[in-house]
């Protein structure tokens, strides 16, 4: 028997990990099934059927799911795009930047939207757009979100820069390309998984966020959870658990792109 | 993927959706309150597009409006005590005399109220009663007293939902004690107080928005819930009746207000006439189950709803009592009692 | 965070010079629309409340006032220490703890698991345990509701195998927010041990068997300490946003009793309309969990001297 396999192996870890694994999926799996239910009851199983998610799509409820699935999405992909640009340059300006007197208070600075507790950002938030005389509507969740994505895609864009030795830029440096040029044809392609995780990620998070744009969305507005979690309030009824189960496969779909990116990233690039 | 592209087609759809905007109107309302059958006709004769949020009390429309949403919204619709609050805070917008041409099918009873004497703010939407229905396949018993909230049986402890409307549930516990609304009188207050803290013990949960589905799903087996939302229960299945308690019971009327600083007055005063036509309001009705202000609704009334169990007070039930406004040091107090009940 | 940490040289000649712009987009944003905002709600914090909502500019101490001090219902008995807001936050405070030991329990082994397994296997495991992570947070809840309300499908499971002859009560109760909380954090705990388990170099436990350790105390004596970073990690990032939470209390716990978050949001959106008092309590809150952060903080730099 291999004694280090033995070493390694504790009497009950496989089971506990099967434990974890069927806390984490049970519920999803179980909204999954009964979202395929005929019944309008959410008790009883009256047969399979695709009728809800047929509703989702043209029930009485769609406009409104339509709506707030398309402010969801030009939100997350104008938070993540904006989040993305500037915490790239904030961390090429702090892993190439060198020591310099605060960069601490920066790196405080960045990860201060993690750092608060959301409730918080979103009270201060209301006060500050309140106090300013900011009409709430789109731009304000949007300002909100970008703010809190930041961090989230400062995180694995840094992670990929501090892999990136110095030296290409000083190559092509060495051969006259102006700094733009450097960035633009030198350190973002090498970059480029990091940057692509790093959108995904503030991606994911906007999408995802409840308490924040509940506290500062506007009239007539709604994003995806906000819709959700108003019907939801009301009962759980059959096209809510359809409309999860199409979120669900969505961000499965998401984790593996960013999975297939991650693993390209760690091959190593052509100049190693 | 070329992020520049779909910036911009992004950014183009968002102006369109603005400028799109020309005739609309936005509504500040309550949850599952109107028929969207209703809410298209209306677009469609006046060709405005009508956008819709919604709230789940009286406070937490005030609280809303209070924090950054006045100005983006046309009209909105408060019970009774809260038109009163709302105008004394300066929220809404006075309708002058002629605005509205069907200011005159307004029942004579509901025009001159002392929530908004002479109509100056609002016009009724829907009136009703607030009380608590009882799943009578886990209680058999005599449900005519507000013990089955305040001092339940014990069958029903620990199953009941209240209603997450600090106004509703301050009346309805004045009521159980007896106790004038808005008392200033300190030995009344702590009882109210002590009532409060000792029957939260045998209460499950805490929302207006859920009322109707806890009874329906069975996660309650009885709750504090308005008479027309209790009949929707009722009609999904859930073997409930709705009770007209001894010590009373709270009525209300709800009333579409012209908010201040409409971003669309003129179409909100067209819906507000809209909804004074009697065969609009009357679909309102038919879908809330509660009952209209509107002279001329009676024909088009689904003829159910004169005899629902939910809308006949029985004979020897107590009076039927607004909510009323109370001076800002009792408010405090009850703001007090409500923290405290919740901690 | 320290630079060059990867493998080789990371300050570059061609973007230290343009530091300072390169990091401005990131002050200026998140200095304008968070730091201003949070010092702002401090100010907030010492002004007088309006009736019904709003502020009214005058200094005054009332909302810390009214969060240590019980002057009665009626305002003038003499001064006791106010209970309510303090246990409040010190349900949240169990709440957030129970939750963080749940996590770990789960957590911990299997992070364990999968960090031990061949590297071909060990991909496929730990996607499993990231996919939920990336699900909605709003819809995981709304799940968990589903499947363990009364009359749902956990419940009835139980009757029908006949564990249980009557539903458990198991929805609005103080262990459902529990669950949910624990529900929704866990990847966050799973991850970070994972990273350090994977670091940790198993030649040292080999070393303390050839002493004939037994392999429960090489678990406590060799691998925690090395791994406590990922550990403590993983604790902050459950404990830190089970403290705040809205979603668990108000759709699982009923509503009825208030959490931090859940008293924060009555103070704005729902019936107090105290203004004051809300920003006092999320200064409150935030100050915690800047007490944990620095904690934490230190712990970490001590370690790396």
């Amino acid at each position: 028997m291999n004694r280090r396999f033995d070493i390694k192996h504790y009497q009950g870890f496989l089971a506990i990990t099967c434990l974890c694994l069927f806390i984490l999926y049970a519920p999803l799996i179980i909204v999954m099934i009964y979202s395929f239910n005929d019944s309008a009851s959410i008790t009883n199983w009256g047969g399979f059927s695709l009728r809800w998610y047929a509703d989702v799509f043209t029930g009485p409820e769609s406009e409104k799911f339509k709506l707030a699935a398309w402010n969801s999405l030009s939100i997350a992909v104008m938070a993540a795009t904006v989040a993305t640009t500037v915490a790239t340059a904030g961390a090429i300006g702090m892993i190439r930047g060198g020591q310099f007197r605060g960069k601490s208070a920066s790196f405080a600075l960045i990860s201060l939207p993690i750092m608060v507790p959301e409730i918080v950002t979103a009270v201060a938030t209301l006060i500050f757009f309140s106090t300013i005389g900011f009409k709430l509507g789109t731009l304000s969740i949007l300002v909100a979100h970008i703010v809190f994505c930041i961090p989230f895609a400062y995180l694995p864009i840094s992670a990929r820069l501090q892999g990136i030795e110095a030296s290409y830029e000083e190559a092509a440096q060495d051969l006259y390309a102006d700094r733009w040029r450097t960035f633009r044809y030198v350190l973002m392609p090498i970059m480029w998984p990091g940057i692509l995780s790093g959108f995904l990620l503030a991606f994911i998070i906007s999408l995802d966020d409840f308490i924040i744009t509940n506290f500062i969305k506007g009239a007539g507005i709604e994003t995806l959870p906000t819709a959700i979690f108003g019907s939801v309030k009301q009962g759980i009824k059959p096209n809510i658990m359809a409309l999860s189960t199409l979120l669900l496969l969505f961000s499965i779909a998401l984790v593996t792109l960013s999975y297939f990116i991650g693993k390209r990233g760690q091959e190593p690039h052509p100049t190693d | 993927m070329n992020i520049k592209t779909l910036l911009g087609s992004t950014a183009l759809v968002l102006a369109a959706n603005a400028a799109a905007a020309e005739g609309s109107l936005s509504l500040y309302h309550w949850f599952e309150y109107i028929p969207q059958e209703l809410i298209e006709k209306f677009e469609a004769e006046y060709d405005v597009d009508v956008t819709m949020d919604t709230y789940d009390s009286n406070e937490a429309l005030l609280a809303s409006l209070k924090a950054g949403t006045l100005g983006s919204y046309d009209l909105a619709v408060p019970g009774d005590y809260m038109v009163e609050i709302m105008a004394g805070e300066g929220l809404l917008d006075a309708i002058a005399e002629g605005e509205l041409a069907n200011k005159g099918n307004i029942q004579p009873e509901w025009l001159d109220v002392s929530f908004d004497p002479g109509r100056m703010y609002s016009i009724p939407y829907q009136w009703g009663s607030t009380s608590f229905s009882v799943n009578r396949d886990v209680y058999a018993g005599d449900i005519n007293s507000t013990s089955i909230l305040f001092d339940p049986p014990p069958e029903l402890a620990g199953k009941i939902n209240m209603l997450d409307s600090q106004g509703e549930v301050m009346a309805m516990a004045s009521l159980h004690l007896g106790i004038p609304q808005c008392s200033t009188d300190r030995d009344q207050l702590q009882a109210l107080d002590a009532l409060l803290q000792g029957a939260s013990a045998n209460w499950a949960s805490f929302g207006s928005d859920i009322a109707k589905d806890v009874l329906v799903s069975g996660d309650a087996a009885a709750g504090m819930i308005y008479n027309g939302f209790s009949a929707k229960a009722r009609a999904e299945g859930a073997n409930i009746e709705y009770a007209y308690p001894d010590e009373g019971y709270v009525v209300w009327m709800d009333n579409v207000v012209l908010l201040k600083d409409a971003p669309n007055r003129a179409n909100a005063l067209l819906f507000m006439d809209f909804l004074l036509e009697p065969e609009n309001i009357a679909a309102v009705t038919n879908y809330a189950q509660y009952a209209a202000g509107v002279t001329g609704v009676a024909e088009f009334l689904d003829p159910e709803l004169a005899v629902m169990p939910e809308n006949n007070p029985r004979e020897g039930a107590g009076p039927g009592a607004f909510i009323a406004v109370c001076d800002q040091a009792t408010q405090e107090v009850y703001d007090q009692i409500w923290t405290r009940l919740r901690s | 965070m320290a630079a060059g940490t990867g493998s080789g040289r990371t300050v570059s000649a061609t973007f230290s010079p343009v530091r300072g712009w390169l990091l401005l987009p990131s002050w200026l944003v998140i200095g304008i629309f968070l730091l201003v905002p949070v010092l702002l709600m401090l100010v907030y914090s010492f002004l007088t409340k309006e009736f019904r909502g709003g502020v009214i500019w005058e200094f005054s101490l009332a909302a810390y006032d009214q969060f240590v001090f019980d002057r009665g219902l009626f305002g003038d008995d003499p001064p006791q220490i106010e209970w309510a807001y303090i246990t409040i936050f010190v349900r949240s405070i169990l709440q957030a703890l129970g939750a963080t030991v749940l996590c770990l329990l789960i957590g911990f082994p299997t992070a364990y698991f999968i960090a031990t397994r061949p590297a071909n296997t060990r991909a496929i495991w730990l996607f499993l345990v990231t996919i939920p992570y990336w699900v909605n947070l709003l819809i995981r809840t709304v799940s968990m509701k589903f499947l363990i309300r009364d009359n749902g499908p956990l419940n009835e499971a139980l009757l029908a195998i006949g564990v249980i002859d009557a539903p458990l009560q198991l929805i609005n109760t103080n262990f459902a927010v529990q669950l949910g909380l624990f529900y929704s954090y866990l990847p966050f705990m799973v991850l970070p041990i994972y990273a350090s388990v994977e670091r940790y170099n198993f030649a040292l436990s080999e070393a303390a068997s050839d002493l004939y350790a037994p392999k429960w105390t090489i678990l406590r004596s060799i691998l925690l300490p090395v791994v406590k970073p990922g550990i403590i990690a993983g604790c902050i990032l459950v404990f830190v946003p089970s403290l705040g939470a809205f979603l668990a209390p108000d759709l699982l716990g009923g509503a009825k009793t208030f959490m931090i978050g859940s008293l924060i949001e009555e103070q704005f959106k729902g019936n107090a309309g105290n203004w004051p008092f809300g920003a006092a309590a999320s200064m409150i809150l935030l100050s915690m969990v800047l007490v944990v952060l620095l904690f934490y903080a230190r712990a970490q730099s001590r370690e790396q001297t």
